[in-house]
């Protein structure tokens, strides 16, 4: 039987890295998200299965250990919180340019600037559209319970490995905080050196053997032309994900005449808002996409010739409701409700402004 | 079944801890829980709430504005709290310091002096277990067996002596609980 604890998102989190034979995390203590430097800590993983675990002297440090581990074709992961994940941007941006595997999570609190420790989603724009300069896009993960936290692990080393680009796990303080039961995995060895030779040996520095030549991780290309060779190749990778990896969940939505978008948090609570508005007789369904990138324009954009509106919500001012208008393209009213600088909507305003701005009335 | 529950008090008062130990409880009797504590400012004011549902079903949201239970704790989460009830649902409070007692009509209301008794049993530790009695008084959701296996999931096991202790106070917590006003 697998083991059933009660855990914050926080420490699920690390102990799915744990179990999943991660090879080294690099972090810095920023609240909301201090647990998962604290627990690895506490539980020393560098004592059984030798997963390095080292708090650094900045985020910018941190996000580069990721990027030397993961050039030797390590399973290497960071966090952080929205104003450290702004300083990681730079590495992060170099490990797309050069194509290394790896987790950042952002467990995102209230901004800008400084803001507040208070759960919130205004960190949507800065993980699906860049965040780092030049073109590249992040695979974002959005977990919407404890148990997702753990799952969402695994499944992003998996995805960094697959497509060599780094995964963001994009959640917030409510998740990171709160406490569920969660199904944690079995314990995953971590990859010997034979194995990554094998598998990233032709273009992990896995240290040069006479029959190859040496591989060099850099994300520097002088040569427009190359650059562009560099780009295009990348844009390749990115089409490959929008085709083959979205995620997402539907509830209610077969019969529904109006529908709500969240993702993460923001999408559990919109569940107690479908059932409030069913008890109303409101038929109202919940569309949540589990991919922030690759985004699920697709599901979406049909279930415009289904419903009469759309209420897209969110922790920030107004962001993915962005992706949602682009899905839909003018088919049907979307609106956008949110709240914002670490206030939580509750499912009862969520009704309330479902049916003042899509329903009318 | 389904019970949305807020706690709210000081920090050390072992808020947090008294909806964890119901959390774990809840698993062990193979129900779904969510544990949503306040880590805000508010907490860093001397302040703590936390939110605990326990249910048969899966949970959907874990950050609630209405409660079916309210265990109040001081007179600041009185003030936030007691409008938060639903109308016929419950709330229990600790009257040490309270100054402004809960008025409403279309809600129960029980007290339980549990500081009080707390501190003349020389018991000021397991005071939240005390105020946990009352609640399982009122509202039975999980048994004393998996209280006992919530509380040696909760504790760690250094301080699993004080299970006993802990589960006595419970037992006391039930007699201690009293009716203001019940509909």
């Amino acid at each position: 039987m697998k083991e059933l604890r009660l855990m914050k998102g926080n420490e699920a989190i690390a102990e799915a890295a744990i179990r999943a034979g991660a090879d080294g995390y690099f972090g810095y203590p920023i609240t909301p998200q201090s647990e998962i430097l604290e627990y690895l800590m506490a539980e020393k993983p560098y004592e059984t299965t030798g997963m390095v675990v080292l708090q650094a002297e900045s985020e910018v440090a941190a996000i580069n250990m990721v990027y030397g581990g993961a050039s030797c074709g390590k399973k290497c992961w960071t966090s952080s919180s929205s104003p450290g994940i702004s300083l990681k941007q730079e590495g992060i941006s170099y490990m797309a340019g050069s194509e290394l595997p790896g987790i950042i999570v952002n467990v995102v609190r209230g901004g800008p600037g400084l803001g507040t420790i208070q759960p919130s989603q205004a960190d949507y724009f800065q993980a699906t559209k860049g965040g780092g300069h030049g073109d590249y896009r992040l695979l974002v993960l959005a977990p919407a319970s404890v148990q997702e936290m753990a799952d969402f692990i695994p499944l992003g080393f998996d995805l960094a490995f697959k497509y060599r680009n780094p995964v963001m796990i994009l959640t917030d303080g409510v998740i990171g905080q709160m406490m569920e039961k969660v199904e944690l995995p079995e314990f995953t060895p971590r990859w010997t050196e034979e194995e990554i030779v094998k598998m990233s040996g032709d273009w992990a520095t896995t240290g040069k053997t006479p029959d190859r030549e040496r591989n060099i991780i850099s994300s520097l290309i002088l040569d427009s032309a190359k650059q562009e060779k560099h780009v295009k190749k990348l844009e390749l990778k990115y089409k490959a994900m929008e085709a083959d990896e979205v995620r997402y969940e539907t509830f209610q939505c077969e019969d529904a005449e109006y529908l709500l978008v969240a993702f993460g948090s923001t999408a559990r609570i919109c569940q107690k808002s479908v059932d409030i508005a069913r008890a109303k007789g409101i038929k109202v369904g919940l569309l949540r996409p589990i991919t922030l990138y690759p985004f699920p324009t697709i599901p979406i954009h049909e279930l415009a010739s289904q419903v009469k509106g759309m209420l897209v919500v969110e922790m920030n001012l107004g962001q993915m409701v962005e992706d949602v208008r682009l899905a839909v393209n003018g088919k049907v009213q979307v609106e956008h409700f949110g709240r914002c600088g670490g206030m939580i909507p509750n499912p009862d305003e969520i009704v309330k402004n479902l049916v003042s701005k899509i329903i009318g009335g | 079944m389904t019970e949305e529950i807020i706690i709210a008090g000081f920090g050390g008062q072992g808020v947090l801890s008294m909806g964890k130990i119901l959390a774990y409880s809840g698993i062990m009797q193979n129900k779904e829980v969510s544990w949503m504590p306040s880590y805000g400012p508010e907490m860093r004011g001397g302040t703590a709430n936390v939110t605990v549902i326990v249910s048969d079903e899966r949970i959907s949201s874990p950050v609630l504005n209405k409660y079916d239970t309210a265990i109040i704790l001081n007179q600041q989460s009185m003030d936030k709290f007691e409008c938060s009830v639903k109308a016929g649902g419950y709330l229990i409070y600790d009257g040490n310091g309270i100054t402004r007692h809960p008025d409403r009509k279309d809600i129960n209301i029980y007290r339980i002096d549990a500081a009080d008794e707390a501190s003349k049993m020389g018991m000021t530790k397991v005071f939240n277990m005390l105020v946990l009695g009352g609640y399982l008084k009122l509202k039975p959701i999980v048994s004393g067996e998996f209280i006992h296996k919530g509380l040696e999931k909760s504790l760690p096991k250094r301080h699993h002596g004080m299970i006993p202790e802990n589960e006595k106070a419970v037992e006391i917590g039930k007699d201690l609980i009293y009716p203001i006003h019940v509909l």
